[in-house]
């Protein structure tokens, strides 16, 4: 004789509609899922006991291991006709409610969309969230503390007041208003209960965006240290064999992930259009034109006119000159913006010489520097010594609009 | 006398790196200890009363602030220099108003290194040219700033002013003592000052910026 092992009966995960209790009990028996349903909707018109038979056995039985291999049933049209038995088992309650039942259709009605709801609500939160949520309600409505106890005396007393105004109401005193009265109470209280419940399920959301934009921040980093640090380490490691180069490309790469990382305002044309910006743009070009370290510091900030422009390039030239004949490694680069004007101090600690005797061929101070600054309305001061280095200070005043605007402010 | 550095930093590498190099270029500095996370630098901290900590503000578990507020009070005689890739405000003033007596990249010269570690353990300030343009910046007289509450605390005077904008000009104290007329000790005394004052001050952007890394 062959005995068949018996199996326990287990929701089913797979081709669920509700939960996978008609699925669950099908298996166990071995008939038609089909058959399960219609008999579970049948039951639910004699005053709701389907409804309550199934919520007993999703309470009881446990769902099937993750993993566990079962039979894929769940094709379209099946689905179709598990819902469509669904609705009618529940439109046979109310309608049966209605015509026979204790409950009046008012109530009835309601109830059943609400119980819907959160039978809905409730499968589609997975196993986890689950525990989280009854573990929040838990701790929320049985924790411990003062404001949970007030809350609590507040809750149950709303319902009670409920429900005693509701045996009150059906002595008959003045039906309509008291029965609003009942349920605007009974639902104020059963919201304080929950109270928790709401809370938890709002942070779970918080919770959620907050996780989500931490793993996008991710991919971005990802992709951009891909994009940039990658390929330069990749070159770094071809051009082992040329220090300038290697030094060239650390510093540049250097320099885009600080700007990166610390944020300095980039316009979308890449045209810098403040007076820091310039600054740095034209720092960095330097650095990546002569392979050496050009530190600078700029305090305060504002927005680049035709002066100020030719006060960059004017700063660039004089770090240009300094890489190119200082013969030093770093340069230093000072800005200020002040309301009335805009000072840089371009410094190196090279060479030196002495202005005198700068070879007519070499045009650079006295052409890109002097000119251009007193075209514009600047002045250029030089102060070297051979052997002590050189600093060139450039001041560029700042137009009277600014300056009327800054003086109104201050 | 030798100055006894103990290094605080989460990367080996840096630290080995670090050490080498105070190791070979002068006698001046002993490395008498390291530590990779804030629980050991806690640890041997206490254990070793180094001079001088030189101290990585990037760090899991709550960084160089993190370890200077476990320290400070207990062992007030010991000197902090800050030692940092970042180049954020908030970095920088973060660890300068937890206690460090200066801040310098990790980028400066073996030289300079061993320069601002002797400075600080002589009980000086040390400001890299960055940190001094964010004093200025912090100090400066903005129009619509806060209202001054503490003008010993909030105002700088010109002559600290004109040392800071030499000091973020690149200057050793040397040339700015030079170029002001005045001696070296007057510019460490200035330097000393603004540093009480950045600490000290309750200025909105000081605070603002200790305050984004919970550090008031």
């Amino acid at each position: 004789m062959e005995t068949k092992a018996v199996e326990p009966v287990r929701r089913r995960r797979t081709g669920r509609v509700v939960a996978g209790v008609a699925g669950g009990v099908a298996d166990h028996l071995g008939i038609e899922v089909f058959w399960v349903r219609a008999a579970f909707a049948a039951l639910t018109a004699l005053n709701g006991v389907g409804v309550i038979a199934y919520g007993l056995l999703w309470l009881f039985v446990p769902q099937r291991a993750a993993g566990e291999p079962e039979e894929d049933s769940a094709n379209p049209r099946e689905r179709q006709q598990a819902l469509g038995l669904v609705a009618l088992g529940i439109a046979a309650a109310v309608l049966a409610g209605l015509f026979s039942g204790p409950v009046s259709g008012w109530i009835a009605g309601p109830l059943a969309v609400a119980l819907v709801g959160a039978a809905v609500v409730w499968r589609e939160a997975d196993e986890a969230q689950r525990r989280r949520w009854r573990a929040g309600a838990k701790s929320g409505i049985l924790g411990t503390g003062r404001s949970t106890i007030v809350r609590v005396a507040a809750g149950v007393a709303l319902v009670a007041i409920g429900i005693g105004v509701l045996l009150v109401n059906s002595y008959g005193i003045d039906q309509l208003r008291f029965a609003l009265l009942a349920v605007v109470a009974t639902l104020g209280g059963v919201a304080v209960l929950t109270v928790p419940l709401w809370i938890k399920l709002i942070n779970d959301l918080g919770e959620e965006r907050r996780v989500r934009i931490r793993t996008e921040e991710r991919a971005e980093i990802a992709a951009h240290l891909h994009d940039s640090v990658l390929q330069t380490l990749a070159l770094i490691q071809k051009q082992a064999e040329q220090p300038r180069e290697v030094k060239r490309l650390a510093r540049g790469q250097e320099r885009q992930l600080r700007e990166w990382l610390y944020g300095r305002v980039v316009e979308d044309n890449n045209e810098p259009s403040t007076v820091s910006a310039a600054i740095a743009k034209a720092a960095g070009e330097v650095e990546d034109s002569f392979a050496l370290a050009v530190q600078q510091v700029v305090v305060g900030d504002c927005h680049l006119d035709p002066n100020l422009y030719a006060l960059v390039q004017a700063a660039r030239e004089a770090m240009v000159n300094a890489a190119k004949h200082a013969g030093v490694a770093d340069i230093s680069v000072y800005g200020e913006v002040e309301p009335e004007r805009v000072t840089v101090f371009v410094r190196d600690r090279g060479k030196g010489f002495d202005p005198d005797t700068v070879p007519e061929d070499r045009h650079g101070l006295a052409d890109s520097i002097g000119g251009r600054m007193e075209r514009h309305g600047g002045e250029v001061r030089i102060r070297t010594r051979l052997g002590e280095g050189t600093e060139v200070q450039l001041m560029m005043p700042r137009k009277t609009a600014d300056k009327r605007e800054t003086g109104a402010r201050t | 006398m030798t100055v006894r550095v103990f290094l605080v930093d989460d990367h080996a590498l840096f630290r080995a790196g670090v050490r080498a190099e105070l190791d070979s270029i002068t006698d001046e500095i002993e490395v008498v200890g390291e530590a990779g996370s804030v629980g050991e630098a806690v640890a041997g901290i206490g254990h070793h009363h180094p001079d001088v900590v030189l101290l990585d503000v990037h760090m899991p578990d709550g960084g160089g602030a993190e370890v200077l507020r476990q320290v400070r009070t207990a062992l007030p005689e010991v000197v902090f220099l800050a030692l940092s890739v970042s180049d954020a405000a908030e970095d920088v003033i973060a660890v300068i108003r937890a206690g460090a007596r200066g801040y310098v990249t990790k980028t400066i010269s073996s030289q300079e290194l061993v320069r601002a570690v002797v400075r600080v353990s002589e009980g000086d300030a040390v400001f890299s040219p960055r940190l001094a343009g964010f004093v200025l910046d912090a100090f400066a007289d903005r129009p619509g700033a806060a209202p001054i509450s503490d003008p010993e605390l909030d105002l700088l005077t010109p002559r600290e002013r004109d040392v800071l904008r030499l000091l973020a000009r690149g200057y050793a104290y040397k040339e700015i003592a030079s170029e002001l007329f005045i001696s070296v000790k007057t510019v460490e005394t200035h330097v000393s000052s603004v540093l009480r004052k950045t600490q000290l001050s309750n200025r909105y952007e000081l605070s603002r910026w200790a305050s984004d890394r919970r550090l008031v």
